[in-house]
C-alpha cells in the first residue's frame, strides 16, 4: 500500500514494507546565533522550529535561591497570544527533564534561565523543544551528566506508528507520545503520552523511538564537533 | 537577572568617539546596520535582524464582537513582548517602563496612522468583526529594538492572509485555506519608526544606536514615517532639549532611511511570494546560511525495524509483566527500602555518589539516631512531613518544603510501579 501526503514543504510517505513511517524529518540546527544569551540554539525538525536561549549560571532572586544547587527556570513563550495552561505544563515538563540532566550541584545559589520561543509548530513540538534545549545548554557550556534526545511519535487509527509526525498526522491520530532518552545508556528520562493505546503499542513506540534517538545523539555530536572544529 | 553595568571608561570612550564623529563598530553617523527580513512558513510570521538585534512577529486573527463606539470597524491589537531571551534584565510577565514605551509607540505608529483598513475587517456590523493580533517578540537586544519591532510588525501585517468569508443572509461561513484562498489585509501605507540617539545636549546625533550607545546617550527621538513623506509618530525622550532645525534635519534623514527599508520589505515579500507560487521551499529553514560552522544539517536514516522486532520479541519472551521491559530503567537497588531521590541529583542508575554532592556521611551513627532514621524513612513513604529533621541527621540533605512535596510524589509512584524513571501520563477524555 502506498499512501502519499504532501503539504507545502513537508512530504511524508508510508513505506511499502512495514506501512510505518520510521524516519525522522531532516534535522537542522544553528547554535550561538544570538549575541546576548550565554547559549542559544535554533532547531528545525522538518518545518517545526524552536529557538532556545540559556543564561547562566547567574544571579538568582533570593526567594528562588537554593542553597546547594542552581535553580533552573524555564520560560516558554508561544508565538501568538499570552501563555496559557498548556504552555505552563510544557514548561514544567522541560524543567524536570533539564533538572535530571544538568549538574546543578556544581553551581549553588545561582540560576540557570532557559527561555523557549516557539517559532513554528508543525508537529512533534515538545520533542523539538527538548532537543533545542539540549543544544542551547551545550552551547552555553553548562555541565551536564549526559545529553538528552527527544523523539515524538503517534499512533493513527490504523494502529500504525508514525515517527516524528506532522501537525496533520498528530491531529488525525488516536495517541501521541514523546520520549526523552539520555545518551549514556539510552534510559528513559521523560514520557509524555496522550490518548488511547495498549501496553504493546506503548512498548513498540518506546523501542522505535529509542532506535531513532541514536540519530539525534549523533546529530548533537556532529553539530558540536563542527562548531568547535576551528579555533578562534 | 541583573545586567552587567557599563563601565565608566567605556562610557567616556564612546562619548569621546562620538564627539570625534566615529562609532565603535566603524559605521558613519547616519548608517544603519545590516538589515535582514525573512518570512516563515506560516502566513504572517516574520523575523527581522538589525545587526545583532533580532525580533520575530506573528499575526493571527479571530472573530470577535466589535467595540461599542465603533460597531463597523475591525480591531487591530499590537503586543510587544520583551522576552527574557533578549536581555537578562527583561523579566517575564511584568512589563517594564521600556516595554510600555515600545508598546505605546507601536500602537500609535500602526493603529492611529490607520495603516490597516479596519473597515474591511467588518463581517456583520455591530456583531462580528475580525480582530487582528500582532505579537512581536524580542529575541536579542543589541540596541534599537523600536525600529526592529516596527519593521517586523508592518512586514508581517503585509505578509498575513486572513480566511475568506461568505455572508449569506444570517449565515456566515469562514472558509479554511483548503477551500478558498486566504485574503490579504488591505495595507494603505507602511509606517516605519527610525530612531535617533543624541549626545551632548543635541550636538551629535547617531542613527540606529547599538546597545552600548543607547546606554550612553542623552536622549532619543523616534520618527515614524512612511515613504510618502508623511510623519505618523514623533516622540522625544530623555534629558535633552532640541532645536527646531535639528528635528527637521532628522525628519529628512528619516525619509531616506524609510524609503530604503520599505524597498527592502517589498523585495523580501516579493521573493517569498515567488517561492510560494513556484512551489519551492520557503520559510526560516531555507534562510539559514548552510555554510556557517555553527549550523548543521542532517537527513536521518530510517530506523532498523529488524532490531525493533527483535527487542519486542525478547520483551515478550521475558513475560508479559510490564516491569520486565523496563528492567533497564529500574536501577539496581541494594536494599528493599525505597530510596527517595531529589531532582537534579543522581537521576537514573546512580546510587551513592553523585558529582558535586560528595559521598555519604562517614560519621558513626548512634543506635538512637538509627531508630529515628528508620522511623523517618517509614513515615516519609506514608505522607508525613516529620522526616525533615531526621533527613538532616542522615547526612546533609538540605531539603525545603517544596522538595518534600516532590519526594512524596516519587514515593507514591514508586510503590506502584518502577522507581527512578520520571513519568507523566495524560489521558484524553
Amino acid at each position: 500500500m502506498y499512501v502519499y501526503f504532501a503539504y507545502l514543504t513537508d512530504i511524508t510517505m508510508k513505506s511499502t514494507k512495514g506501512t510505518e513511517v520510521v524516519t525522522l524529518r531532516p534535522l537542522t540546527c544553528e547554535m550561538g546565533q544570538l549575541s546576548r544569551p550565554d547559549g542559544s540554539a535554533t532547531t528545525f525538525q522538518g518545518d517545526t522550529c524552536v529557538t532556545v536561549s540559556v543564561y547562566g549560571p547567574g544571579e538568582v532572586r533570593i526567594n528562588k535561591e537554593q542553597l546547594d544547587r542552581a535553580t533552573i527556570d524555564v520560560v516558554y513563550k508561544p508565538k501568538s497570544g499570552l501563555p496559557a495552561c498548556a504552555d505552563k505544563a510544557r514548561e514544567k515538563v522541560i524543567r524536570h527533564t533539564c533538572e535530571s540532566v544538568l549538574l546543578a550541584n556544581l553551581h549553588p545559589r545561582s540560576s540557570i534561565n532557559v527561555t523557549v520561543q516557539e517559532v513554528q509548530d508543525s508537529g512533534s513540538f515538545l520533542a523539538t523543544c527538548v532537543n533545542s534545549c539540549c543544544l542551547a545548554l551545550l552551547d552555553a557550556s553548562i555541565s551536564m551528566k549526559c545529553t538528552m534526545a527527544a523523539v515524538g511519535c503517534c499512533i493513527d487509527f490504523e494502529n500504525e506508528i508514525i515517527l516524528d509526525p506532522t501537525k496533520q498526522q498528530e491531529e488525525r491520530s488516536k495517541a501521541t507520545m514523546t520520549f526523552v532518552f539520555d545518551s549514556k545508556d539510552l534510559k528513559l528520562l521523560t514520557v509524555v503520552a496522550e490518548g488511547k493505546y495498549t501496553r504493546e503499542q506503548f512498548q513498540r513506540c518506546l523501542i522505535v523511538c529509542k532506535e531513532a534517538s541514536e540519530s539525534v545523539f549523533s546529530f548533537f555530536r556532529d553539530s558540536v564537533k563542527r562548531k568547535l572544529s576551528k579555533t578562534v | 537577572m541583573r545586567e552587567t553595568p557599563l563601565s565608566n571608561c567605556e562610557r567616556e570612550f564612546i562619548k569621546k568617539a562620538v564627539a570625534d564623529k566615529r562609532r565603535i563598530d566603524g559605521r558613519q553617523a547616519y548608517d544603519y546596520r545590516h538589515l535582514k527580513v525573512s518570512f516563515g512558513v506560516e502566513r504572517g510570521c516574520c523575523q527581522v535582524e538589525v545587526g545583532e538585534t533580532r525580533v520575530m512577529s506573528q499575526v493571527s486573527c479571530q472573530v470577535v464582537e466589535p467595540k461599542q463606539a465603533r460597531p463597523a470597524d475591525g480591531i487591530l491589537y499590537i503586543n510587544v513582548e520583551l522576552s527574557p531571551m533578549a536581555c537578562p534584565s527583561f523579566e517575564p510577565g511584568r512589563l517594564s517602563d521600556f516595554g510600555v514605551e515600545i508598546n505605546r509607540l507601536l500602537e500609535r505608529c500602526l493603529k492611529e496612522s490607520r495603516c490597516i483598513d479596519t473597515e474591511s475587517l467588518c463581517i456583520v456590523a455591530g456583531e462580528k468583526v475580525w480582530e487582528v493580533r500582532v505579537d512581536v517578540h524580542a529575541l536579542n537586544h543589541d540596541g534599537n529594538l523600536i525600529d526592529a519591532c516596527s519593521i517586523a510588525a508592518i512586514a508581517s501585517l503585509a505578509h498575513f492572509r486572513r480566511p475568506d468569508i461568505t455572508v449569506s443572509g444570517d449565515e456566515i461561513t469562514i472558509h479554511p485555506a483548503s477551500e478558498k484562498d486566504p485574503v490579504p489585509l488591505s495595507v494603505h501605507h507602511m509606517p516605519i519608526c527610525v530612531s535617533f540617539a543624541f549626545f551632548e545636549q543635541g550636538k551629535f546625533l547617531l542613527v540606529d544606536p547599538t546597545d552600548k550607545e543607547e546606554k550612553v546617550m542623552d536622549g532619543r527621538m523616534v520618527i515614524g514615517m512612511n515613504k510618502h513623506r508623511e510623519i505618523c509618530t514623533l516622540q522625544i525622550t530623555g534629558q535633552m532639549l532640541l532645536l527646531k532645525d535639528q528635528v527637521l534635519r532628522c525628519s529628512n534623514i528619516a525619509v531616506v532611511k524609510v524609503t530604503e527599508i520599505t524597498e527592502l520589505i517589498h523585495k523580501a515579500l516579493e521573493n517569498d511570494r515567488q517561492e510560494r507560487s513556484k512551489g519551492g521551499k520557503f520559510g526560516f529553514a531555507e534562510s539559514v546560511c548552510k555554510n556557517k560552522l555553527t549550523t548543521n544539517q542532517k537527513t536521518t536514516e530510517p530506523v532498523d525495524m529488524d532490531t525493533v522486532e527483535g527487542e519486542m520479541a525478547s520483551a515478550y519472551l521475558q513475560g508479559s509483566d510490564d516491569s520486565d521491559t523496563n528492567s533497564d530503567i529500574t536501577s539496581s537497588e541494594d536494599d528493599d527500602s525505597v530510596i527517595i531521590m531529589e531532582s537534579g541529583v543522581g537521576g537514573i542508575g546512580m546510587t551513592g555518589k553523585s558529582i558535586g554532592m560528595g559521598g555519604k556521611s562517614a560519621w558513626d551513627v548512634d543506635d538512637e539516631m538509627k531508630e529515628l532514621k528508620d522511623e523517618g524513612t517509614k513515615q516519609s513513604t506514608q505522607k508525613s512531613q516529620k522526616s525533615h529533621t531526621t533527613k538532616h541527621a542522615d547526612g546533609g540533605d538540605l531539603g525545603d518544603s517544596s522538595e518534600e512535596e516532590t519526594t512524596e510524589v516519587l514515593g507514591q509512584t514508586a510503590q506502584k510501579q518502577t522507581t527512578g524513571a520520571h513519568k507523566t501520563k495524560k489521558r484524553k477524555s
